[in-house]
């Protein structure tokens, strides 16, 4: 049996045949990993992140999740291992109350109502949200609507969580209480982010992407320290290591007024 | 665009109602609902001429008033923005029918007239037997009574993600044009040549909400059939409040009520 849950191997997409998307994308990930996928925009991170959870099938190449080949027949089998996070928690939480919503997918795979109440109760305390259970999402603060978006994938008991930029709108003490919870989750995770003091904090492991292609992958702070690689791909130091020593921190171009 | 803030408050209004606690409130939804259309259909069979009678099927209302708590005065508020299309539908009625019926102080009454007014109490009633309904009790719950009466899965799962939605909906407009009229300061309204793009915008981003909503739906085990929460079965309460209704609705009906409670006094 193999120690890798995730295989991804040489994947490549197109929605245009004259411009690709991803190209070649080999990568595998294991039980301890937790995964920072970092690129400037629109580099093919959400649509990694999509390939992995079967909402874009027309790839080439090959994707196992826990052995189970990604196939249009496999999808269900598939999906009940992994849950993924939106980057707009609105289109998560459907239903009329954060309760609901977390039973949605319990329901779905079966589950009798006693079995639903309990695997909604373990996702409410794993993420400290009871409070919330009754609330309608429309009435529910930016952070608070991230937190039951992954109570809701955390009620499914994946293997595997997949988050599409997370951090996006939270305020610090919302992102912080984030990082927290990130950090208390035992399962395999691949965070999208351009937040790279969080996954600095989150993540043991960093793939790099740029032009739909991975340029790196390997420890988080090897990666994350080298200003050079992170400069050439469009992004910058995180915020916590510009000053540090041994990674002093120059920003390349110069603050200027702009007169238009 | 006061307007399409004032409707996402409204929304939010009705959520909050429906969730307080009362008699009513605590009232099974599938009895809430039969009682409902029962109300309604023994309110629009009453005869078109029969106003005395049709006047008694206001107990229900002012019943359901004083026991769930709902503002009365906020309700008739509602009841402004239907009442144009309800007057509109019988105020030919005195014109096509002037056939006499009786004599009011000298004033000769027209089948027409009385018909108008019964259509017209009749649409009022209705609509209150309707936003009682949904005043007193959740859209889930709703949804619930609807799966228990077989209603097509589609319709309610329909129901159900229209209202979640309908929020967001009136939010996204709510942008586009408050970011149209900051940039058009001295407009009012919008310019009729830019409703197209809009309106285009508005289409853009509710299929786009859509997509992102059907896909965290299939990746949450969504197959085709919406599972809706079990509520807790009905007590013996619920089946006396129904019980209650459907006698006094058929009494109201049938008996003449208020000409029995006048002969009481003119013997």
């Amino acid at each position: 049996m193999s120690h890798h849950h995730i295989i991804c191997s040489n994947v490549s997409f197109s929605y245009d045949k004259s411009f690709e998307i991803l190209h070649e994308i080999s990568f595998t990930a294991g039980h301890d990993d937790a995964i920072g996928l970092i690129g400037a925009n629109g580099v093919g991170k959400s649509t990694l992140l999509r390939i992995l959870v079967g909402l874009e099938m027309e790839f080439t190449g090959e994707v196992s999740i826990g052995e189970i080949k990604v196939t249009k027949k496999t999808l269900p089998r598939v999906r009940e291992k992994i849950g993924y996070v939106f980057q707009d928690s609105e289109n998560q939480l459907f239903m009329p109350t954060v309760y609901e919503d977390i039973a949605f997918a319990p329901r779905n795979y079966g589950l009798d109502s006693d079995q639903v109440e309990e695997r909604v109760r373990h996702a409410l305390d794993l993420i400290d949200i009871d409070y919330l259970k009754n609330k309608q999402p429309y009435k529910m603060s930016g952070g608070e609507k991230k937190l039951a978006a992954i109570a809701t994938i955390l009620a499914m008991t994946p293997d595997v969580i997949l988050m599409d930029e997370p951090t996006i709108a939270l305020d610090p003490r919302n992102r912080r209480r984030l990082i927290n919870i990130l950090n208390n989750l035992d399962h395999i995770k691949i965070i999208a982010s351009h937040d790279l003091d969080m996954v600095l904090e989150t993540c043991n492991r960093v793939i790099l992407m740029s032009e739909g292609k991975i340029i790196a992958d390997g420890e988080t702070r090897e990666i994350l320290t080298n200003r050079e690689l992170l400069e050439a791909n469009g992004l910058e130091l995180p915020f916590c290591l510009q000053g540090e020593t041994g990674v002093s921190y120059k920003p390349s171009v110069p603050h200027t007024h702009i007169h238009l | 665009m006061g307007k399409l803030s004032d409707a996402i408050y409204e929304v939010h209004y009705m959520d909050t109602i429906a969730g307080i606690d009362s008699p009513i409130h605590r009232v099974h939804p599938l009895v809430k609902l039969i009682v409902t259309v029962a109300y309604i259909w023994f309110t629009v069979s009453f005869n078109k001429y029969d106003v005395t009678g049709l006047i008694t099927m206001v107990v229900y209302p002012v019943a359901l008033f004083s026991l769930s708590g709902i503002s009365f005065g906020h309700s008739i508020k509602k009841l402004r923005v239907i009442l144009p299309f309800v007057i509109l539908m019988g105020i030919l009625n005195p014109f096509f029918n002037r056939e006499p019926l009786f004599l009011l102080y000298g004033i000769t009454i027209t089948e027409g007239m009385v018909s108008g007014l019964t259509l017209l109490i009749k649409g009022i009633l209705t609509v209150l037997g309707g936003y009682l309904l949904i005043s007193t009790t959740r859209i889930e719950a709703i949804c619930y009574a609807l799966n228990l009466l077989r209603v097509p899965e589609i319709l309610v799962t329909q129901i159900l993600l229209t209202y979640r939605y309908i929020t967001v909906l009136l939010s996204e407009a709510n942008h586009i044009f408050e970011a149209y009229s900051l940039r058009a300061p001295s407009q009012k309204g919008i310019h009729y040549k830019v409703w197209g793009s809009l309106i285009g915008q508005l289409l853009f981003r509710s299929i786009d909400r859509a997509t992102g909503l059907y896909d965290a739906m299939v990746l949450r085990g969504y197959n085709g059939n919406f599972r809706h929460s079990q509520l807790p079965k009905a007590r013996w309460q619920d089946s006396a409040y129904l019980l209650v209704w459907m006698a006094a609705f058929a009494v109201l009906r049938y008996t003449s009520l208020t000409a029995l409670i006048g002969s009481l006094f003119v013997r």
